[in-house]
């Protein structure tokens, strides 16, 4: 049996603004925040959605800058994860 | 820092005594040779009395050519108390003078079959390795693919181990537990074995086991220099490791900086692979391949090209 917890789902959206894009360092950054959290998070980025604790995903999505991106997180600590995840790319990506 | 006597060189070379036999205890304190040419004219102002010296064709030459008394007066002012030792080469004949000096002052002539350079290079080499630098370091050296991999680690952690399933796969073991390290000249590390443990590895529940009668003298290796560490440690979630190999962390060693891998340790993760693997990505980087890189310029060119299109 499935449960359909989509209205638990935490999800913001973020522009990205620094000059490089989404590049190795500041992805590497995004992952080992993402992995210290229980939660699923997924990162969206033109209809493609990948696994935010997996770095080759992450990269593969190629963000340039100007670009909007989706940060979703689920599970048992999705607001701390969602908050931690936002603290890393404001500070390093966008906003 | 151990010490060298003048007899150590004569236990180590093919040199023969001639005069001086008493000064054989003298202790060398410097790798430094000198050739006293210039002194040979009469200028001691700058004479290094303590280093090790050496006539070769040119300086025994002009001697020759002094007179009786101006020979007299400088193998006076060569034999100190504190030379260590005079070396005669090319197998020349030694003066009657310098004789008398050496055996009066107590300073062994020692006379070498080979030209100069060679005698001084060779000397040069013994002399450094035996004054470099030296220190021990907890951990494990071994040779990965001709590349000498110090694994260090806390206790436990699985060095020995690792060490083992090296050498089950061909690679070469140097020293287990303790690894002997010493410098030279400025920027190399040459490991090796304390004697007592050569060849010895230590695995916990089985005890002390030979790795050279178990697998071959082919399994071992004297000596080799460090060119990488890796650095293994039980694995912390909350620590971040490296994740894209392009960052270089280093370790010193004296004065010597060598380049340093943290891996992560958990149960199921074979190590012998991941050691081997960083192994030859550091032999490729050597070389000049550095995928970390190459992946980073592939990835500003598609973020490029993303914002092209998007513009």
């Amino acid at each position: 049996m499935t449960v359909e917890r989509m209205n638990e789902m935490k999800e913001q959206t973020f522009t990205i603004t620094a000059e490089t894009g989404v590049h190795a360092r500041p992805a590497t950054l995004l992952v080992n925040k993402a992995g210290q959290f229980e939660s699923e998070i997924e990162i969206g980025y033109n209809d493609k959605k990948v696994n935010l604790k997996s770095i080759m995903g992450v990269m593969s999505l190629g963000i340039p800058k100007g670009a909007q991106i989706t940060v979703s997180a689920d599970g048992s600590d999705e607001e701390a994860a969602l908050a931690g995840v936002t603290e890393i790319i404001k500070e390093h990506l966008g906003e | 820092m151990p010490t060298v006597r003048t007899k150590d060189l004569l236990d180590n070379f093919n040199l023969k005594l001639i005069a001086g036999e008493e000064g054989l205890h003298r202790e060398i304190t410097t790798s430094d040779i000198s050739r006293p040419g210039i002194e040979m004219t009469g200028f001691f102002q700058f004479y290094p009395s303590e280093r090790l010296q050496l006539i070769g064709r040119t300086e025994m030459a002009y001697f020759l050519e002094l007179d009786e008394d101006k020979r007299r007066d400088r193998v006076r002012r060569l034999f100190t108390d504190i030379t260590p030792g005079i070396v005669i080469t090319r197998g020349m004949d030694v003066p009657n003078e310098m004789i008398e000096a050496a055996n009066d002052a107590g300073v062994p002539i020692l006379q070498s079959p080979r030209k100069t350079t060679r005698v001084i290079s060779r000397l040069t080499n013994y002399l450094e390795i035996k004054f470099a630098p030296s220190t021990a370091i907890h951990g494990v050296l071994v040779d990965v693919y001709g590349v000498g991999v110090l694994i260090t680690g806390q206790s436990g952690v699985g060095k020995s181990e690792t060490a083992l399933e090296l050498v089950k796969r061909g690679h070469r073991l140097v020293a287990d537990d303790s690894v002997e390290i010493r410098q030279e000249d400025y920027d190399t590390l040459i490991g090796n074995s304390p004697p007592l443990i050569e060849h010895l590895l230590e695995i916990r529940g089985v005890g002390i086991i030979n790795i050279m009668t178990l697998f071959g003298a082919g399994s071992v290796l004297s000596s080799k220099k460090i060119s990488f560490i890796i650095h293994l440690e039980i694995w912390d979630k909350m620590k971040q490791y490296d994740r894209l190999g392009l960052d270089e962390d280093t370790l010193k060693i004296m004065d010597v900086h060598i380049p340093k891998a943290t891996i992560p340790v958990r149960p199921g993760r074979n190590l012998a692979v991941i050691i081997e693997v960083a192994a030859m990505n550091f032999r490729l980087k050597k070389m000049g391949v550095n995928a970390a890189e190459e992946f980073s310029e592939r990835l500003s060119e598609m973020i490029e090209q993303e914002k092209e299109d998007m513009e």
